[in-house]
């Protein structure tokens, strides 16, 4: 039951705010909405703790004869992703309160329309529910971007629509395949999926489709090429919600979906689609260190960070996947203080260009410690949450083939570099005339960036109830894997 | 039985109106009758009686085809008032046209003779021939007739020697006969002349459906038609072809599999790809939508060649997913035509500021047109995908699947145009029944995506 609320009052709040004509009421309102559903995300981890350890369940017969139901629920790992988006989106609301956006109802109903659709793929157990709300998170993200966007936006955002859609009509073709191969009666009920018998030929096919598909999603090296522009190109909440949220999506499609199925193949030959991530990571943060755009120095960062969340999903075995699951909390956490940080610096410069920018941190000192704390956790520090994700895999990733493993371990030295380059460069030194005036982040400012410090520090120190949730989630899978 | 008699008698009386010269009268008649024609239709709900000597079979495909053939028409003719609002010369010989073309179209639906086959199709096209050019004024609306009725002759020509060699191989016109005759000679191998004959009558029924390779009539054709009727033919005539040639195949070869199978499909996989990369290079709206039909005909088509007790209510889901999209889209276009003098899809830009209901109405029914859940169009295309991979067909589906990802580019123009380009026209104005038109055409596309068990049970 709380799965399905977590899912139909964010659903309906934005058909509500669509409709809203007072501009000044619409950002409280949205806030308040964003607001209320962490308050249920938070009633259902009490439930899930508290209560039972189990998959909090609805259940309804949509489509009887088709075997589609609404099936949702949340198990530990469900859980992890959706509280990250039940405390994210109030954070990217109330920090777009200091850019100016029109219609601003528009804007926050599809924000919100945006939050249903994440946690609906997140808490779907019934195949063809997940691939509905999927698709369902790409409507708004490409109208934000598209509308409220920057320079050459249409181009670029169609070009996201374009691969993101087909990626996902492969997935769907895949689905429907093996859902006939489930056994009888037929289901898209998550468990008839895994059940299904598939010979490895068959196997294969649904692997490549899946892979494709989340391989677009997340996005993984070399089906990457639209991310750095779309990132640059949305307005920062946009940024946010596809660099925080929806490149989660893919990743969770890849432990939730594609390794229950395909774990044969992924057992016998993973060890080639694991090196499509692991080249990621290194391309990614050799591009990454040659960036001057700020925006897309985080983008490329972003594709280095996930490409070793996928390869410890894809190492089968426990620690890695626990890794990859807290790691992408922490991702989301992390890569969404960053942009909040350079919203707030091309608020008052004018520009993302690191050559430009210099000495930030003498006029604004509070905002260089932030911005540290933030890239710190970024980079995988002990005590900040990147370290405990990202130790994990690699431990994971160690057992299963060493030579990865030290590659994979490279990302780490890799955002080491750029990021503390970045650092220097944009706050250190001397101030020159575009950063001369700054001023440093005035108490509203700050706010979202407690909110998200808090968080990198707790689960870095005190990683405990993620850990719990994630070994949940991890035990649902790899029981199936073995 | 009753829909054709009482369309008829409708038609008729609109004539009568017409010599009367109530012309005030003529649209509220026609959408009264329209509906008492609907509710008639849906009384004969499994009825299940052969008529004549089994010239008509009154099942229940027949009545729900029929039936949404009928809503479509109605529909249609609520954007009547709006769209031929300008004109002063005498309309009811268009409309009476435009009845006796459905009375066509319900023949089509429930035919159990090709005979019958022949004549439905018959009084169908005659009629469009000469709504194509109502327009006389306009060079445009000579050309899309004399296209339309020296094509549709010809190929008419195809369909009656096909039906002709059908009958001298098998000795019946009757469907039943046919299939008793096919189960008979199946093993040793059908004779040539009916081969013949059923592939001059395949050629025949895509011409009308607008398969390619025999679609190159259809974007001419619905480009100079008058747009009201270009939507009659992009949704009535093409639902009324479909079905003809679903119930040709379902009843003649229910049970047996043969050469024709791989044929309809190459020809699907044919059209899907041309259909969808030519609709990319259309400038207009109007022209992109002929492709965009001719797409449709061909995801319709995967419904031929993977027969399944799901079958028919996919094929029917789909037809009235893509009937409502397909009438919205049209109505919206008039619109624009109307305030901004053209439909080229610059007109469009940035109607989303001024006017958020019609843009809105137009960016659903291009979303659903495309396959985006929760919209009706998604779960149509999902129920023919999942029949046609079930029968064995992936590599169509899968051909289908980069259609739909390939038409997402033409789809898409008329959003980012309303949405992402800066206005620079006339404000639309929309009517109140017009708005109100197309807030129920937007909410039964998003109640059929979101609530689809209510029409995906009917058929079995």
């Amino acid at each position: 039951m709380l799965a399905l609320l977590l899912i139909l009052f964010p659903l309906l709040a934005a058909v509500g705010l669509f409709f809203v004509r007072e501009e000044k009421w619409v950002r409280n309102l949205a806030l308040a909405v964003a607001l209320v559903e962490s308050g249920i995300s938070v009633a259902a981890l009490t439930q899930y703790f508290l209560y039972c350890h189990c998959l909090l369940l609805f259940r309804f017969e949509w489509l009887a004869e088709y075997g589609i139901s609404l099936k949702f629920g949340m198990d530990g790992f469900s859980m992890l992703l959706t509280l990250l988006t039940t405390f994210l989106i109030p954070v990217i609301i109330y920090s777009s309160f200091s850019l100016k956006i029109e219609k601003p109802a528009s804007f926050y109903g599809l924000v919100i329309l945006m939050q249903a659709g994440l946690i609906g793929v997140y808490t779907a157990f019934d195949g063809i529910m997940f691939y509905i709300f999927w698709e369902l998170t790409l409507i708004p993200a490409y109208f934000i971007a598209g509308y409220w966007g920057g320079k050459d936006r249409i181009r670029i955002t169609f070009k996201f629509f374009a691969y993101t859609f087909t990626g996902s009509l492969l997935m769907l073709a895949a689905i429907i395949y093996m859902y006939f191969l489930t056994p009888l009666p037929h289901s898209f009920d998550h468990i008839w999926l895994y059940a299904a018998s598939l010979n490895p030929k068959e196997q294969m096919w649904v692997f490549l489709a899946f892979f494709i598909a989340f391989a677009i999603k997340v996005p993984i090296f070399p089906f990457h090429t639209w991310q750095p522009d779309t990132y640059s190109t949305a307005p920062y909440p946009g940024s946010m919600l596809l660099g925080g949220l929806m490149s989660k999506m893919g990743l969770f499609g890849m432990i939730r979906w594609m390794i229950p199925i395909t774990f044969s193949v992924i057992n016998r030959s993973g060890v080639l689609a694991m090196i499509l991530p692991v080249a990621g990571i290194v391309y990614a943060s050799l591009i990454a260190l040659g960036q001057d755009d700020l925006k897309r120095l985080v983008a490329y960062s972003s594709i280095a960070h996930l490409g070793l969340v996928a390869a410890g999903a894809m190492a089968l075995n426990a620690q890695a996947m626990q890794g990859a699951m807290v790691q992408m909390v922490s991702h989301g956490v992390n890569i969404t203080g960053l942009f909040i940080l350079i919203q707030y610096i091309e608020s008052r410069t004018n520009t993302t260009s690191i050559a430009r920018l210099g000495g930030i941190a003498l006029k604004a000192p509070g905002m260089a410690v932030f911005f540290m704390i933030i890239l710190l956790g970024s980079i995988g520090l002990p005590l900040t949450n990147g370290f405990v994700g990202e130790f994990l895999i690699l431990l994971g990733l160690f057992r299963y083939n060493a030579v990865i493993a030290a590659v994979s371990g490279l990302t780490i030295i890799f955002s080491a570099v750029y990021m503390l380059w970045m650092f220097q460069r944009v706050m250190l030194g001397n101030t020159n005339e575009t950063t001369e005036n700054i001023s440093d982040l005035n108490l509203k400012e700050m706010i979202p960036l407690i909110a998200i410090v808090i968080i990198v520090l707790w689960i870095g120190i005190f990683p405990g109830m993620f850990m719990h949730l994630a070994e949940n989630g991890v035990g649902q899978i790899i029981g199936v894997v073995k | 039985m009753n829909s054709i008699i009482s369309l008829s008698a409708l038609g008729v009386l609109v004539l009568f109106l017409g010599i009367l010269k109530k012309k005030t009268w003529l649209l509220p008649v026609i959408l009264v009758g329209l509906l008492a024609s609907l509710v008639m239709t849906l009384a004969h709900w499994n009825l299940n009686r052969n008529l004549f000597h089994n010239m008509l079979i009154i099942d229940n495909t027949g009545v729900a085809f029929s039936s949404v053939m009928i809503f479509s028409t109605f529909l249609i003719f609520m954007f009547a008032a709006q769209y031929y609002s300008k004109v002063t010369r005498p309309l009811d010989d268009i409309y009476a046209i435009m009845i006796f073309a459905l009375v066509g179209a319900v023949l089509m639906s429930y035919y159990g003779n090709l005979i019958m086959l022949f004549i439905g199709i018959e009084t169908l096209s005659i009629a469009l021939y000469v709504l194509a050019g109502s327009h006389k004024e306009a060079i445009i609306s000579n050309e899309a007739t004399l296209k339309y009725f020296l094509l549709g002759s010809f190929l008419s020509g195809f369909l009656l020697f096909g039906i002709a060699l059908l009958y001298g191989s098998s000795g019946s016109f009757d469907l039943y006969a046919i299939h008793s005759y096919v189960a008979g000679h199946i093993q040793q191998g059908l004779p040539p002349m009916f081969r013949a004959g059923l592939f001059l009558l395949i050629i025949g029924l895509s011409f009308k459906i607008a398969i390619a390779p025999f679609h190159f009539w259809a974007p001419d054709v619905y480009e100079g038609t008058p747009t009201l009727l270009t939507a009659f033919m992009a949704t009535v005539v093409k639902t009324a072809s479909i079905i003809a040639m679903y119930r040709f195949f379902s009843i003649t070869f229910f049970g047996i599999h043969g050469i024709w199978e791989m044929t309809i499909a190459i020809l699907a996989a044919i059209t899907i790809v041309i259909g969808n990369l030519t609709g990319i290079y259309q400038p207009n709206l109007k022209r992109m939508l002929a492709y965009s039909s001719i797409s449709h005909s061909g995801y319709m088509m995967l419904a031929m060649v993977a027969f399944s007790s799901n079958t028919a209510n996919a094929l029917l889901f789909y037809a009235i997913s893509y009937s409502i999209a397909t009438i919205a889209a049209f109505a919206i276009l008039i619109l624009v035509r109307e305030a901004r003098g053209n439909d080229y899809f610059g007109s469009f830009n940035g109607i989303a500021g001024n006017n958020r209901l019609v843009a809105f109405t137009l960016a659903v029914a291009m979303l659903s047109l495309t396959g985006i859940p929760p919209l009706a169009g998604f779960i149509g295309k999902y129920f023919l995908f999942s029949a046609a991979i079930e029968q064995g067909w992936l590599w169509l589906v899968l051909i289908a699947i980069a259609g739909s990802a390939i038409s997402a580019g033409y789809y898409f123009k008329p959003i980012i145009a309303m949405y992402f380009r800066e206005d620079q026209g006339t404000i639309l104005q929309a009517s109140p029944a017009f708005r109100a038109n197309i807030i129920l055409l937007t909410l039964l596309t998003l109640l059929l995506g979101i609530f689809p068990f209510l029409l995906s049970n009917l058929l079995k």
